[in-house]
Order: C-alpha cells, then structure tokens, then sequence
C-alpha cells in the first residue's frame, strides 16, 4: 500500500510539472525514475516512451501505465495513471470555472483572440514537424492528402479514417513483401 | 444521462486517437459538432489552456471539455473514461512488450497511421484557422467578404509560425506573447 501511494504521488508530481505533450515528461522521469530511484534502466524508459506513441491513447498515460505496471504490476498501473490526471482535473476545473466569469471581459477577449491565433501557428507547427517524420514516400502523401481532404469537406469519422489508414498500411507493406 | 454519454464519446476517444495529446483534437471537434454540447470557439480556448498550464495536454482537453459539457463531475468523468482504454491495452501490452514491439504488423499498421494522424490534424488547423485568424465577426456584421480576411490576423498569424518554426521555444512562450500583443493591439 505504501508503494502505491508512492506511485502515485510521483505520477501526481509528473503531471503537475509536465507542460504540453506527453513527450515533455521525458526529462522529468528520467531524473525520478532512472536516476534518483533506479526503478528502471535508461533503455527501459525510452522503449515505453516509443511503444507509447504506437498505441492508442495519450502518451503521458500509457507512459505512466507502463511503469506503474512495471513497478507493482495492476495495481500500479492504475495508481499511475490516476496520479498522472489528478492535477489536469484540480488546475483544468479551477481555470475553467474562474474562465465563465472573465470571459465577457474585453481585455481578457482581446487576450485570448492572440491566443487563438498563437495556438493555430502552434498545431500547424506540429503538422509540419510530424509530416517530415512521418510521411516518408508517395503512399504516405496519399494517404495524408486523401485523409486531410476527407476531414474538412465531409462528416465521416476520425475513427474510420484512422482504421482504413492502419489498414492500407498493412496492406501496401504485404504486397512490397511479395515482391522481394 | 450526460455522464454516461461522456464516458462512452472519452472512451471512444482513448481508444482511437493514436499518437498523443494532440491527436485527440479531431476528435473533439467532430464531438462538438455531432452533439452540440461546445462550439469551436470553446474548442481553441480549451487548446490555449490546455498548453499553458500544468499537465500533458491530451488530459487538460478532456477535463476542460467535460467540465464544459457537465460541470466538475463531467470534468472528472471525461477524464478518467478517455484514460481506461490506455490502462487495459498497456497492462496487456506490458505482459509481452517484446512480441509486440518487434511485431511487424505494428510497424506496417504505423506505416499507414502516422500520415493519416498528420492528414487529421492538418484539417484540424483548418477549422481552428477558421476562427481564430479570419475575422468572422466583423464580416457577420458587414456582411463584406473582404472583411473576412483580416490582415492584421493573418500578418500576426505568420509572424507567430516563423517564430515558432526557427526559435523551437517552449508553446508557453508564444502564448504568454500572443496574450500581450492581443490586448496591446486590441485584437
């Protein structure tokens, strides 16, 4: 029981000073995890960052699952993973419920318009970064300009275009396997 | 019943946005539209939030548009149900981590997600551009097409983009400016 607690309230410190992606937990862990406890080997903690981002669900979770499992098996997984959300639900609940109040505010509109338009340069930024990791030949740019295309001009699901997606990819890599 | 109609869209959404905080933004876009319960201009304030303040961003969406959609349970609610997927497929992962990270089909699978997660939220820019950097407030006053595109938006728009691209600073930053030069210039 002791050891849970412990999981969590490091998982809670995890979350409370993350800022951004899940990718930005990366520093902090490896100070808690690999250098000041031990619990776990460089190497280890790289390889549940890159499984991580190859599973559903949001990095700073399935990070933390994977060493509160590692650690005390189910139990500590789920400590884990409740420590990592706590704060987002504390601080997310307090802004969000100060922000009904400021929200007809003018300079708190004004505020928020540059914001607004800080927050598109930033997602369009990411896009532009994941487009050069990620979309390596003409089936990658296909399969981007089809799903993008498909996203602004119809109704269909995310979920749809990211099954077919996984699926295509599937099979496009079996056919290249026939060849050679 | 909000609350279970909450867990059953979060959980969806921790089931099928692979690749991350950001990757669940399509998804909440579509939630919006479909059930009418937050509007796009809720959804750019929640990214604005959700990257200035403590906590990975794929969790603060979920809190900031649960606690939108139904107070503080709905905050918790949202939360809690987009992360259970997460639990049960990492445990299971975990119990052979090895035969499923050298597992080819992962990589295959992969070869095909990581363009179309970029492909979502490249049109995820689109909508937030939509009504973040085009003035749709003035053009619905005047009606005037012209005063859609607001030069003043757009100008700050690229100069934020270069900044961003060439400085690699952290988002905090970038917003912490926008905030200043929008009150500054009365955005």
């Amino acid at each position: 029981m002791k050891e849970l607690l412990e999981i969590y309230l490091l998982f809670f410190k995890m979350g409370s000073v993350t800022f951004g992606g899940g990718y930005s937990m990366l520093p902090i862990l490896r100070r808690e995890i690999v250098e000041k406890r031990a619990w776990l080997t460089e190497e280890q903690v790289m390889d549940f960052f890159a499984v991580s981002q190859t599973l559903p669900g949001l990095i700073a979770s399935n990070v933390s699952v994977f060493i509160g499992y590692q650690r005390r098996k189910t139990p500590g997984a789920i400590a884990a993973a409740l420590g990592v959300v706590t704060p987002s639900i504390i601080i997310i609940t307090l802004i969000a419920s100060l922000m009904q109040d400021f929200q007809n505010n003018p300079v708190v509109r004004h505020a928020f318009k540059g914001i607004a338009i800080c927050v598109c340069a930033l997602i369009l930024d990411a896009v532009i970064s994941m487009w050069k990791r990620g979309v390596k030949d003409w089936v990658g740019v296909l399969i981007t300009v089809t799903v993008f295309t498909l996203a602004v001009f119809t109704q269909v699901s995310p979920v749809w275009l990211v099954l077919v997606s996984a699926l295509a990819g599937v099979t496009v890599k079996r056919a290249g396997e026939g060849k050679t | 019943m909000i609350y279970l109609q909450l867990a059953w869209e979060f959980m969806q959404i921790g089931l099928f946005a692979v690749g991350g905080g950001m990757a669940t933004l399509p998804f909440l876009q579509r939630l919006g539209e479909r059930t009418g319960w937050f509007d796009q201009q809720l959804i750019t304030d929640m990214i604005a939030i959700s990257e200035s303040t403590p906590g990975p961003i794929g969790i603060n969406m979920a809190t900031f548009v649960g606690y939108n959609t139904a107070g503080v349970f709905g905050g918790i609610v949202a939360t809690l149900a987009e992360i259970l997927p997460s639990i049960i497929i990492v445990v299971l992962v975990s119990k052979s981590l090895a035969r499923f990270s050298s597992s080819k089909y992962v990589t295959y699978a992969f070869y095909g997600l990581r363009p179309a997660v970029t492909g979502l939220i490249a049109a995820a820019v689109v909508s937030v551009f939509r009504t973040a950097v085009l003035d749709f407030d003035l053009y619905q006053q005047t009606g005037v097409l012209s005063d859609l595109i607001s030069l003043k938006y757009i100008l700050f728009f690229a100069i934020m983009l270069a900044g961003i691209r060439k400085f690699k600073k952290s988002p905090i930053l970038y917003i912490a400016i926008s905030a200043m030069a929008g009150i500054l210039l009365k955005f």
